[in-house]
């Protein structure tokens, strides 16, 4: 590319972009890649391919194999390497294709990436990322659609961030790669190619460890991530209809949680419903009600609803829109809170 | 293929397609008898020199058991009989190469420059143990095999910054039965990668016997699988294990990729402290083990060539002892890490969403540890 084509193309990348939330992820890793070249793509089918939703489409071409590197299909390896690249100075962003397919990863995300600043006395870190789409709703074949974050949540050490709108996406996406620490990085793919968004292509990161209020609301609390986020602002708005006044909390990072945010809110309103796609029990909407109850339980006037999945393996496509939560159930939750209160 | 067309038929629509060798490398017998040319890198000095670090690796090892049985010290995991697997890769390893260690390899570790000390406070149960030494190389690995994908991450990480040193990687006999272990070898032959696995074949995993471990007659067969070069090697002899990484390095050099060396040890002692090997193996079969151990036959070897006597012998085994003295001197007197060391290194910064969790600790003390 000549000098004056170079230029264009810079001049290009920082205007305005309107792009879906999968598109968002492609420009942050461009970005990134074109301004750090410590920064490393590796995955099933990320190279020529693109990655099968497109997230790391071009990249190869622009930047080479070196640092766009098409793994062997293993993915305890994927994040073993990752491990080991991020170990010697390199910032790896690795791919799981789904996050169904995460769980040989789980050993070097728990028992290495997690803990090597804390294992060395910070001789050594770990600042790798590892994306995977999450989450139903695509009709996709068993084991493509469930929502496992609170799995990782768990464990110390990892931040888990998780996007719900396409500038979250390339915000938040920039600040995960950024961190001198492992995230876990999941996209909601079900609203991989959902509302379009006007992003400045200008590298700039949105802060971890920070929910974000979408809606001011004066009567109730509705907090989510991903996906559901979708839901639950088309539940503020019915609700809106009908004299509710619903505040919406994108919690954004999974892991560790803003609960400054969320209680500040919680006791301004006095109710709170928790709205995820992941099954019911020991999720993180139950941590979040637990430390409701411990921070401001004489704030409530009514006790603090879930919506989400159920205790069950997600069923295949033909029945999950039974099981995803929907705007009609945040609604009925939210009724609850005032027939109770 | 050529050689399909001359190869003869073994049955009906069957032909030869590819064949496989192996070597194996030794060049002191277990009586300490050179079976062949002495390689130009084992001078007298150099010889001197390994012998010296396996009696110190030893003295250590010992000292260190004896630790853990007067409960000065936690779980340990002897090294005893292989000490030339880990004296010939600390010094065959370069400066700026990575080693990615498991977590038998103290006389590596020592050789790396690490502090017996610092070796000491990991096993007595201290994170500060892994703080130091070379900056690259990783800290002991007790989850079983998943080491060796780190080692490939990282020799991938010199390939593409155009460096030249390699990463080495050690693991066990039982090591090679785990996906990480085929998973690693696999990328390491299809991207080339500038890495050495050492397999310290000591005939158990634990109580589990190599010959249940695995069914191919040896482990470093399962190179050929993954494309790389393999190699079987007297792991006792610690000229042979010198020569195998050597060899491995050359091949880095010319780009022609990783190898996997496995080295034939025993070992003497049992798995760690917590175990029992009289519970799984005879007197016997140790016994017979004792006499094909690596510091004899050095001695031995060293005995014969003039380089060494009893006198020698003597002051060098004192120097040793008052060296591992010196280090459990340093190791009980460390001071203890503060309760609160477990936030420091959690994340690079602390997260201000977590204070919670050090006001949490903060009343603990003040219920449980009152100053």
């Amino acid at each position: 590319m000549s000098n004056i084509h170079q230029k264009k193309a810079n001049k290009a990348v920082s205007e305005q972009v309107e792009c879906v939330l999968i598109e968002a992820v492609n420009l942050a890793l461009h970005y990134e890649m074109k301004h750090d070249e410590s920064v490393v793509i590796l995955g099933e089918d990320v190279g020529t391919n693109g990655g099968v939703f497109r997230a790391t489409s071009g990249l190869k071409d622009a930047f080479g194999f070196k640092r766009v590197m098409d793994t062997p299909l293993a993915e305890a390896l994927i994040a073993g390497l990752s491990v080991g690249m991020a170990s010697q100075g390199l910032k790896p962003v690795a791919e799981i294709q789904f996050m169904g397919f995460i769980f040989p990863a789980f050993e070097h995300l728990f028992c290495h990436a997690a803990r090597m600043r804390n294992r060395t006395r910070g001789r050594m870190s770990c600042p790798m990322v590892l994306r995977a789409p999450f989450g139903g709703g695509i009709h996709a074949p068993e084991h493509h659609s469930e929502s496992t974050e609170a799995l990782i949540a768990h464990t110390p050490g990892i931040r888990v961030v998780i996007p719900s709108s396409p500038a979250r996406a390339y915000g938040l996406l920039l600040a995960a790669i950024r961190d001198p620490d492992p995230v876990v990085f999941l996209e909601p793919k079900r609203i991989y190619r959902g509302t379009k968004q006007t992003i400045i292509n200008n590298g700039e990161a949105l802060p971890l460890d920070t929910c974000f209020t979408l809606r001011q609301g004066t009567d109730v609390t509705l907090i989510s991530w991903g996906a559901c986020i979708v839901d639950t602002l088309e539940a503020a708005d019915m609700l809106a209809e009908n004299g509710i006044s619903a505040e919406v909390i994108d919690v954004a990072t999974i892991k560790p949680l803003d609960m400054r945010t969320m209680i500040s809110s919680v006791v301004s309103t006095g109710r709170c419903v928790i709205v995820h796609e992941a099954a019911r029990s020991f999720a993180v909407g139950a941590e979040i009600a637990a430390q409701i109850s411990e921070k401001c339980f004489l704030n409530l006037l009514a006790p603090v609803q879930r919506v989400t999945g159920f205790d069950t393996h997600m069923p295949y496509f033909k029945n999950e829109h039974y099981y995803l939560p929907n705007s009609n159930d945040i609604v009925a939750a939210v009724d609850k809170c005032f027939k109770e209160a | 293929m050529k050689a399909i067309h001359h190869s003869p038929i073994q049955a009906q629509g069957h032909h030869s397609l590819i064949q496989f060798s192996l070597e194996k490398i030794q060049f002191l017998d277990h009586e300490g008898n050179w079976i062949c040319e002495r390689p130009s890198f084992a001078s007298d000095q150099w010889l001197v020199h390994a012998y010296k670090h396996m009696v110190l690796n030893r003295v250590f090892d010992n000292k260190a058991i004896a630790l853990q049985r007067t409960g000065q010290m936690g779980t340990y995991p002897s090294s005893l009989g292989q000490e030339a697997f880990g004296v010939a890769i600390g010094m065959a390893l370069h400066k700026d190469d990575v080693f990615v260690p498991y977590y038998r390899d103290h006389g590596a570790h020592l050789l790396r420059g690490h502090k017996m000390s610092d070796l000491l406070l990991y096993w007595g149960g201290d994170e500060r143990g892994s703080a130091h030494g070379p900056k690259q190389d990783f800290p002991i690995c007790v989850p079983i095999a998943t080491q060796i994908t780190h080692a490939a991450g990282a020799a991938a990480a010199l390939k593409m910054r155009g460096q030249d040193q390699l990463a080495l990687v050690t693991i066990g006999d039982g090591g090679t039965s785990k996906g990480d272990f085929f998973e690693s070898l696999n990328v390491a032959g299809a991207w080339q990668l500038p890495l050495v696995v050492l397999v310290n074949n000591n005939q158990y995993a634990i109580s589990v016997p190599r010959e249940i471990q695995c069914g191919a007659p040896t482990l470093a067969q399962k190179a050929i699988g993954a494309g790389i070069h393999g190699v079987q090697v007297d792991g006792n002899d610690v000229v042979a294990v010198y020569q195998s990484i050597l060899e491995a390095r050359e091949r880095v050099k010319i780009n022609k990729g990783a190898t996997l060396i496995e080295a034939i040890t025993y070992r003497l002692g049992d798995h760690t402290t917590a175990d029992d090997a009289s519970r799984y193996r005879s007197n016997d079969e140790v016994k017979i083990a004792w006499l094909n151990e690596p510091i004899k036959r050095l001695q031995t070897a060293l005995h014969t060539l003039n380089l060494w006597d009893s006198e020698q012998e003597q002051a060098w085994q004192s120097h040793c002892s008052n060296q591992v003295d010196q280090a459990v001197h340093e190791y009980l007197h460390v001071k203890q890490e503060s309760p609160e060391s477990m936030f420091d290194y959690l994340y690079q910064d602390w997260p201000d969403v977590m204070n919670e969790q050090l006001d949490l600790l903060a009343d603990k003390l003040a219920r449980n540890d009152p100053k």
